[in-house]
């Protein structure tokens, strides 16, 4: 637990500026099942940070309580300066700002790709529709699947959709993102594609948070991998400390799961 | 990938080129060929199908006696207007005496409307029916459309009152016929369809007071039957208000209408609202998306194609629930060709009258069964690959 709160703590100060999230001693309970323990980290702005663990490790719930997708019971959980409370306003402002991307896509499958990626600027952010198709085009553009523009969800494929998805997000020019397991859901020969994508977005400095298997990403673009079990935090550090160096049980078993895995 | 193809497919013939494509298996079926499988399979069914044949045409040519052949178009009335329908009477039911029609369609159309007036109710007949069509044509969803349907009922109600512009003011009791069914149905689907997406929003809720009181309403009307709500407009209602107060009964049984399909739709919209994945509501909180705009854009747009089938249905025994106003005394389409038929002269000729009727709403229903189903095909358009 000690490493954990040094290391949040540690990468706080690297930066003098206050950090993008703050989750301080978060806990969350589904019924009596106690599924976020004390769960306190601290993402930089520019931080990039993946989340690995088993499955019902609390991963996917940490994320969620991000942009309120999971109400956390106790705890603070600060996001771009603002804290998550009940107030709807908050709520509002921190979701202008944090985009997600959903292991199922999640793309609303009535609207075209463009609808999709236009929807919210132009009814949240009040765009001019013209400029939110612009704004769409280009990043259909960054995610190459401008020409499926005007096609509807149903009729790409997984990871053409998964990239939808993420335009759909940035469109909203969020400053963190989130990624729910982004190629889990996603036939082999086109994670790839997802991640590339993913990795391209790390090059430009956006603030990411991402819950995921694939190590070599992690590897590729991760400040620091967070690895959670049992609703806790068990360890976190550069992907090295991590993957080469791993100091509990618990991240060792898992370890050689993985990679027994691949 | 294609080399371990190639090499699992070595066994095989070589002439087998990988690109080579392969048509599927071809179908035959002709009606020659689909009647042969079909109905002349066996002795057994060819026996079947032929005596099957035999009765149909007995039965059709029946029909075309009855309906064309042996029918009479009209009658000759006397001094008095009162129609001589011996020759009708002799036919001994062999033949349909479609003069009861020719005689009586305005009758059973605009039911005890002052018969110099008769081009009033039409008027309102054929603006229901336009407003109908160009409401079913996409090109016309805009907002300004909203503004059409308002400016057309006003003046359907116009015109059916009168009282203003010369024309003779005809007191609601007056009115009748189609002109009463469409009233009843078009005002019943305009307002119970919002109604009930409201409805079938709040007992969604997190708000508890919100979702009892939909819960409460949708069982309660739904445990009644339509006409006891029609019984309690009608006669119990007035007895609650102040003395000398009356509201139209008209009114009072539209209300009731309203509600009664109102619990129904919120049903079958909630079955579309629950059919929805819970990613689409999560996608749009993340987008940051208000309640409304969700709902708006997101959530009805999908949940409301879902349901394009039972809704419809749901129409549809509206249109034909309408009917049931009778007990209460008001003359709608049914009532008033069951009143056509009562005068002596025309008394045994319920028949002709309730197959015109029938047609009428069969016009009606068929015409709704037919748009819904292009209606579906266009708006589901995206779930084709």
């Amino acid at each position: 637990m000690s490493t954990t709160l040094d290391s949040a703590v540690a990468s706080a100060a690297r930066t003098d500026a206050p950090p993008a999230i703050l989750m301080d001693k978060v806990n969350k309970w589904y019924g009596a099942m106690h599924v976020l323990r004390d769960v306190s980290l601290s993402v930089a702005e520019g931080e990039r940070v993946v989340v690995c663990g088993p499955s019902g490790s609390g991963k996917s719930t940490m994320i969620r309580c991000i942009n309120r997708l999971e109400q956390h019971q106790e705890g603070r959980i600060i996001v771009d300066g603002m804290e998550l409370t009940d107030d709807l306003r908050n709520l509002d402002a921190i979701r202008r700002e944090v985009g997600m991307v959903f292991q199922s896509f999640n793309l609303f499958p009535h609207l075209t790709v463009l609808e999709n990626c236009t929807l919210a600027p132009i009814w949240v952010r009040r765009m001019p529709k013209k400029d939110a198709e612009e704004l769409a085009m280009e990043y259909l553009t960054r995610v190459k699947i401008p020409e499926q523009a005007r096609k509807f969800p149903g009729q790409l494929s997984g990871g053409q959709q998964q990239r939808v998805a993420i335009a759909r997000a940035l469109c909203m020019k969020p400053k963190i993102m989130l990624f729910d397991e982004p190629t889990s859901a996603l036939d082999p020969e086109m994670i790839k594609e997802v991640l590339d994508t993913m990795v391209m977005l790390a090059d430009t400095g956006m603030t990411m948070i991402c819950v995921t298997h694939e190590m070599g990403f992690a590897r590729q673009v991760a400040d620091r991998v967070v690895f959670m079990d049992r609703g806790e935090i068990v360890e976190s550090g550069t992907p090295d400390q991590v993957f080469n160096d791993p100091k509990t049980d618990r991240l060792k078993t898992f370890l050689s799961q993985i990679l027994r895995g691949h | 990938m294609a080399e371990t193809l190639a090499e699992s497919a070595a066994p095989r013939p070589a002439a087998v080129g990988p690109a080579e494509a392969r048509r599927p298996p071809m179908s035959v079926v002709g009606p020659v060929a689909w009647a042969r499988a079909s109905l002349f399979s066996s002795w057994w069914s060819t026996a079947i199908t032929l005596a099957l044949a035999y009765l149909l045409v007995r039965w059709a040519m029946g029909l075309v006696d009855w309906a064309f052949i042996n029918a009479i178009w009209s009658v000759p009335v006397n001094d008095q207007g009162i129609a001589q329908t011996q020759a009708c009477r002799a036919l001994e039911g062999r033949g349909a005496c479609w003069a009861v029609i020719t005689e009586k369609y305005r009758f059973i159309l605009f039911g005890t409307y002052p018969y110099d007036q008769h081009w009033r109710p039409l008027l309102c007949i054929l603006l229901f029916i336009g407003l109908y069509i160009v409401s079913a044509m996409r090109r016309f969803w805009r907002k300004e459309l909203a503004l059409v349907w308002v400016a057309t009922l006003v003046l359907i109600g116009v015109l059916m009152w009168g009282g203003i512009l010369g024309m003779p003011y005809v007191p609601q009791e007056r009115w009748g016929g189609l002109a009463i069914t469409l009233i009843l149905a078009t005002f019943g689907i305009a307002f119970a369809f919002p109604l009930a997406v409201l409805v079938a929003l709040g007992r969604r809720s997190r708000m508890p007071a919100i979702k009892t009181l939909c819960i409460v309403y949708v069982e309660l009307i739904r445990g009644v039957p339509l006409i006891s709500l029609l019984f309690m407009a009608s006669v119990m209602f007035p007895l609650f208000l102040p003395e000398g107060m009356n509201i139209d009964k008209l009114l009072r049984a539209q209300v009731a209408i309203i509600l009664f399909a109102a619990a129904y739709l919120a049903e079958v919209i909630r079955g579309g609202l629950q059919a929805l994945s819970r990613g689409q509501y999560e996608a749009a909180d993340a987008l940051g998306l208000s309640y409304w705009q969700k709902t708006g854009f997101i959530i009805l747009p999908q949940a409301l194609r879902l349901v394009i089938p039972p809704l419809v249905n749901t129409f549809i025994g509206l249109f034909k629930d309408t009917s049931l106003v009778l007990i209460i005394g008001i003359f709608d389409l049914l009532t008033a060709g069951k009143t056509a038929v009562v005068e002596p002269a025309w008394q045994g000729f319920g028949v002709e009258v309730y197959v015109f009727v029938g047609l009428i709403y069969f016009i009606f229903c068929f015409a709704m069964s037919r748009y819904s189903q292009g209606l579906e095909v266009e708006l589901n358009r995206h779930r084709v690959r």
